[in-house]
């Protein structure tokens, strides 16, 4: 043991190594905190500061006084995430258990139709198609939540779940008692799978909170319009805007002074990773276990 | 244990508990396999997607005559390679060194802040590379740049710099999540190894070069070719919004992904855009069939059939 550790480099270099590390991933965050209090003024003079020198809330009172796209917006999110996600993980569960059970006749066309997404897509154009000229789901909510539900991925790692914990005894004897299938998945499967739907679950929610591809491909309508895709919509006009501030008349000039500049971007952006944040002590120790799990268990 | 061989009756319980996923997965991902056919098409709106001519092969000759389809295609290949060799290594190395901290409280922590980026999406991850790099306001021309006595370099308009900045982007999000994954196969590692070989007097450099790398050998290897068979995809976020979708950055910064998204928004250009998705989808559908043998051959549960 002492050999060991005179040749190790002394712990507080290690330790200030990870310190270091670990501001890494914070600072940019920090920063986007800081830029979103700042005065917007003071941006224009000084540039973007992690310490505001004139704290001003005047981002904030705009995302939620004037602009009632961005509540809508939240909201919306809100929505899809909570629907979406209970939704793509029941359906994922209910699709993987079966594939779990070796007496279940039928598993290999379903696996087989699972691998062969796995290895070959449409791809962007005939999905398009499919969503728009068969079922018509653009400009709908339900754009936002369909093409989501079924991951081909996380049915593999669920179903390593499933055979994982689940003993075939368990259900055998459920069996002898007369409990339906159904049954027996509501009652027993679920519960003792539930640190896989879990996981699960958490990666549903982060691929819908996250999401904008579907609002940059299948909708057109402002009210339709998500939490991340309104994000990037603002960027990109002040961007267009500070681009052609020359060319614009003194209409446009004035309607641009009114729009949300620099510092409701970065706003914009504090609320978007807030419920993350704020959330991610809770989830992140389970999240860890999960990923865990699913990626060394066979 | 035998097995009797009588064909079973079909399990109906089971059977509708499959149906949901099963019309889903039916809809957006098989149904759209059928409407490859599209690339071998001269869309005409006036007929429709089924009236429209067949054009065979011309709307791939178009595309590949194009200067873009050799840009794209080293783009989003060299990207990838760059990511995987860089990814692994820097998770690797950090991975390491959690595993030397011997205080447990503190490793849990550093390990939960690096995971963070992870869960942020690509808009987002812009907004903060923004912050950095803008040229009038960012941090690094105003803070750095300029303290140094450096002019100030505009970022955005220099595509010579994005290989650099969206590599350390990519990093960013990711290398947390992928030590996660490497920390947790080094403590699936009997301890006893370690203590024995460090009582011998090994050093840690030993240690690690001679039991732990070769004992987690396997999950590294199946990771990398994990993204091995996505070699010939891209992350969309990372080249469309980190970019802020600048035209000046195209050169170096144009995958087979946004080039797809591009054409079809842009140009409505739906036979040269539906040509680089199929070339995408039959070459990558090939790597991944190999990298597939390869996971076989070193690991059988691991493989995808």
């Amino acid at each position: 043991m002492k050999s060991f550790k005179k040749i190790e480099p002394p712990t507080i270099l290690k330790h200030s190594l990870f310190v270091f590390l670990c501001a890494l991933c914070i600072y940019p965050l920090l920063l986007v905190l800081g830029i979103s209090f700042s005065d917007e003024l003071e941006i224009a003079r000084n540039g973007f500061s992690i310490f505001p020198t004139k704290i001003s809330t005047r981002a904030y009172e705009f995302l939620f006084t004037s602009a009632d796209t961005v509540i809508r917006a939240y909201l919306l999110t809100i929505f899809v995430t909570i629907i979406g996600t209970i939704l793509s993980t029941m359906m994922i569960a209910m699709f993987a258990y079966p594939l779990s059970r070796k007496d279940f006749g039928p598993r290999k066309v379903f696996n087989g139709a699972i691998v062969l997404t796995l290895l070959f897509s449409g791809g962007l154009i005939p999905w398009f198609i499919v969503c728009v000229n068969i079922l018509h789901i653009n400009d709908t909510i339900l754009a936002l939540i369909l093409p989501y539900l079924m991951s081909p991925w996380y049915v593999v790692i669920m179903r390593t779940f499933f055979k994982s914990s689940i003993p075939d005894s368990i259900i055998e004897s459920a069996k002898m008692d007369g409990a339906g299938e159904l049954r027996i998945f509501f009652r027993i499967v679920i519960q003792l799978a539930a640190p896989g739907m879990a996981t699960i679950a958490l990666f549903n929610t982060i691929v819908y909170w996250n999401d904008y591809w579907i609002n940059m491909t299948l909708i057109n309508d402002p009210n339709l319009f998500n939490l991340q895709f309104l994000m990037y919509r603002v960027q990109a006009n002040i961007q267009y805007l500070s681009a052609n501030a020359g060319n614009l008349g003194t209409a446009a000039a004035e309607v641009a002074r009114n729009l949300p500049s620099r510092s409701a971007q970065m706003a914009m952006t504090v609320i978007a990773i807030g419920p993350i944040v704020l959330a991610y002590p809770f989830f992140q120790r389970f999240f860890v276990q999960g990923i865990t799990i699913g990626s060394l268990k066979e | 244990m035998t097995i009797t061989k009588r064909k079973k009756p079909v399990n109906w319980g089971l059977m509708v508990m499959m149906l949901p996923g099963s019309l889903a997965l039916f809809a957006f991902s098989i149904l759209p396999m059928f409407g490859i056919f599209i690339a071998f098409k001269n869309i005409d709106y006036e007929k429709g997607i089924f009236g429209s001519d067949w054009a065979g092969f011309d709307n791939f000759q178009f595309f590949m005559t194009t200067p873009d389809a050799w840009t794209i295609t080293f783009n989003t290949i060299a990207y990838n390679v760059v990511f995987i060799i860089i990814g692994t290594a820097c998770a690797l190395a950090v991975a390491l060194g959690l595993e030397g901290l011997r205080a447990r409280k503190a490793t849990r922590f550093y390990q939960a802040v690096m995971f963070l980026p992870y869960f942020l999406s690509w808009v987002v991850i812009s907004n903060l590379v923004f912050a950095l790099l803008s040229v009038d306001q960012g941090v690094l021309n105003l803070q750095v740049m300029k303290p140094l006595g450096q002019p100030e370099i505009m970022w955005y308009q220099r595509p010579e710099l994005w290989p650099f900045i969206l590599t350390f982007a990519n990093l960013w999000k990711y290398v947390g999540y992928t030590s996660v994954i490497y920390l947790a196969a080094m403590m699936s590692i009997d301890p006893g190894f370690i203590e024995a070989a460090s009582l011998e007097g090994a050093t840690r450099l030993q240690i690690v070069r001679r039991i732990i790398l070769p004992l987690i050998a396997n999950v590294v290897v199946i990771m990398v070719l994990l993204q091995v068979g996505r070699i010939f995809f891209s992350d969309f976020g990372l080249f469309y919004n980190v970019t802020l979708n600048m035209g000046s950055l195209f050169p170096t910064t144009q995958t087979i992904d946004t080039y797809v998204y591009r054409t079809l928004m842009n140009m409505g250009d739906i036979g040269m855009s539906s040509a680089a998705g199929l070339y995408q989808s039959v070459v990558g559908c090939v790597v991944v069939i190999l990298a597939n043998v390869v996971v076989k051959r070193i690991d059988p549960d691991k493989s995808l059939f």
